[in-house]
C-alpha cells in the first residue's frame, strides 16, 4: 500500500471541505473494498477521509412506507435490526448474506453502492425494491443510479448519505455465492414492489439489471412456475474463472424461481 | 509519515508509532509485539487476524491502526484470566479443536462474538458463523464441537 494522508472528520461539512482541498482523495467507511484495493496497488489515493464516525450517516429508521438506512450503517446492523426484519425481511436477509460476519461488522451500505461492484448484493435490493439514493447534493432513483461496471451516477466527490427502501408487498433475495469470497456469482431480488413487479439481478452482468420478461410473467402469476421457463440471453453476461456466461444465465432463472418461492413462503 | 496511535488493548492503554498505512494487525504484532493475532491471507478472507474492536469481531488486516485510535481492542492475549484459560480456550483444548493452531486465535475471537449475540447456537448456526474463518487442518468438526461445549460451559457459569 502506498502512503497517504489520513483524516477522520466528525461532520459531513468537514469531510467535504477536506475532500475539496485534497489532491486525489477517497472516502472510506468500512474500508472493505478500498483497503484491499490499496494493498494490491489498484488504488493509490493521496488522502483517505474516514467518514465511519460521522453520526449523520448512521441513522436507521422505519417509517410507515419506507425503511431509511444511513450510508454509514453497517451490514451487521441491518441484518440484526428487528425493525428492518419486520418491515422488509428480504432486506435484512440480504444484509446477512453479505461477505462474512466480520466483513458485515465493518462494511457499510454507502460503501457498497458507491463502489458498485458487479457482484455486490445491495445493488439488487436497491433496484429490486425501487429505492431512492440520497446524496449530499440530490436524490437519485436506484434505476438511474447503477450505470456500468463500478460506475454510478455519482459525480466526483458526491457522497451517498442514505437510501430509502419502499416497503414491498412481498420480496425475497436468493444468491448463489462464490464459496470463497461470498460475492454473488448470481443474486436475484424479486419483489412485488410499490411501483409494480421487480426482478433485479446482480453478479451476472457489468452491473445490476432488471429482467422485464420475468417481471411481466410475475405480474400475471406470482409463482415460481411463471419464471421457470424464461431463458436469459448470455450475450452481455460476465464470464470468468468462477462461472461462464451461459452458466450465469442459467443461474438467473434458478435463483429467480427460488426467490419467488421464498417470497411466497 | 510517522504518527502516534493510542488504543486500549486488553484493558491497558497502549501507545505506539506507525504510519498512516499501517494495518491494525501489523501494529498489534510488530509495534505492540502481541503476536497471538496471526496474518493468514491478508485479503480479508481467512479470519486468522480476527480481534475485537469496541466489542465487535473484525479482521484486523482490513483496518488501519489509526482507525483503531481511541478505541478498545481485545486480542487473544486478553481472553484468559491470568493463567486460567477462558472457557472457550479450555473447550478448544478439551475437544481437540485445533491441530496446527494457526487459525485458532481468530477462531476463538470469532466464536466469542457469536456467543455474545447468540449464547445457544445450533451446530448449523456455528458453521454459518465460521464462514469467515478458514481452517485447513481439522475439517471444522472439532472446532464446532468446541464452540458448542463452550456455549454449554458459559451458560452454566
Amino acid at each position: 500500500m502506498y502512503a497517504f494522508q489520513f483524516h477522520r472528520p466528525s461532520s459531513l461539512d468537514d469531510a467535504e471541505r477536506i475532500f475539496g482541498e485534497s489532491d486525489d482523495p477517497r472516502y472510506v467507511a468500512g474500508g472493505h473494498t478500498i483497503l484491499p484495493s490499496m494493498k494490491l496497488r489498484l488504488a493509490a489515493p493521496s488522502d483517505i477521509i474516514d467518514i465511519g464516525d460521522i453520526e449523520a450517516l448512521k441513522g436507521l429508521r422505519v417509517e410507515s412506507d419506507d425503511v431509511i438506512v444511513g450510508a454509514g450503517v453497517r451490514h451487521a446492523d441491518v441484518a440484526r435490526s428487528n425493525d428492518v426484519s419486520s418491515a422488509i425481511p428480504a432486506l435484512a436477509d440480504l444484509a446477512a448474506m453479505i461477505g462474512d460476519f466480520q466483513v458485515r461488522n465493518r462494511g457499510t451500505l454507502g460503501g457498497s453502492i458507491a463502489n458498485a461492484d458487479p457482484a455486490a448484493d445491495y445493488p439488487a435490493a436497491l433496484v429490486g425494491l425501487g429505492a431512492t439514493v440520497t446524496t449530499n447534493k440530490r436524490t437519485i432513483a436506484a434505476d438511474d443510479y447503477f450505470l456500468d461496471l463500478f460506475e454510478t451516477a455519482l459525480d466526483d466527490g458526491e457522497l451517498v448519505t442514505s437510501v430509502s427502501f419502499p416497503k414491498p408487498r412481498r420480496a425475497a433475495y436468493m444468491k448463489f455465492p462464490n464459496p470463497a469470497s461470498r460475492y454473488a456469482i448470481v443474486g436475484v431480488f424479486v419483489a412485488e414492489a410499490r411501483d409494480g413487479m421487480r426482478v433485479a439481478v446482480t453478479g451476472a452482468g457489468p452491473c445490476v439489471f432488471r429482467v422485464a420478461e420475468m417481471e411481466a410473467a410475475l405480474a400475471g402469476s406470482f409463482t415460481p412456475e411463471a419464471v421457470a421457463d424464461i431463458k436469459i440471453a448470455d450475450d452481455n453476461l460476465n464470464s470468468d474463472i468462477h462461472a461462464v456466461a451461459d452458466y450465469r444465465a442459467h443461474l438467473i432463472t434458478v435463483m429467480a424461481k427460488r426467490a419467488v418461492a421464498k417470497a411466497l413462503d | 509519515m510517522t504518527i502516534t496511535v493510542t488504543m486500549t488493548v486488553n484493558g491497558e492503554e497502549r501507545t505506539g508509532t506507525c504510519e498512516e498505512r499501517t494495518l491494525l494487525v501489523t501494529f498489534l504484532r510488530e509495534t505492540l509485539r502481541l503476536t497471538g493475532t496471526h496474518i493468514g491471507c491478508d485479503t480479508s478472507q481467512c479470519g486468522a487476524c480476527v480481534v475485537h474492536v469496541d466489542g465487535d469481531s473484525v479482521k484486523s488486516c482490513t483496518m488501519l491502526a489509526i482507525q483503531a485510535d481511541g478505541r478498545q481492542v481485545t486480542t487473544i492475549e486478553g481472553v484468559a484470566d491470568g493463567d486460567t484459560l477462558h472457557p472457550m480456550q479450555q473447550a478448544f483444548h478439551e475437544n481437540h479443536g485445533l491441530q496446527c493452531g494457526y487459525c485458532t486465535p481468530g477462531m476463538i475471537m470469532s466464536a466469542l462474538d457469536l456467543l455474545k449475540h447468540n449464547p445457544d447456537p445450533s451446530e448449523r448456526e456455528i458453521r454459518e458463523h465460521l464462514e469467515g474463518n478458514l481452517c485447513r487442518c481439522t475439517g471444522y468438526h472439532n472446532i464446532v464441537k468446541s464452540i458448542r461445549a463452550a456455549a454449554d460451559k458459559m451458560a452454566g457459569a
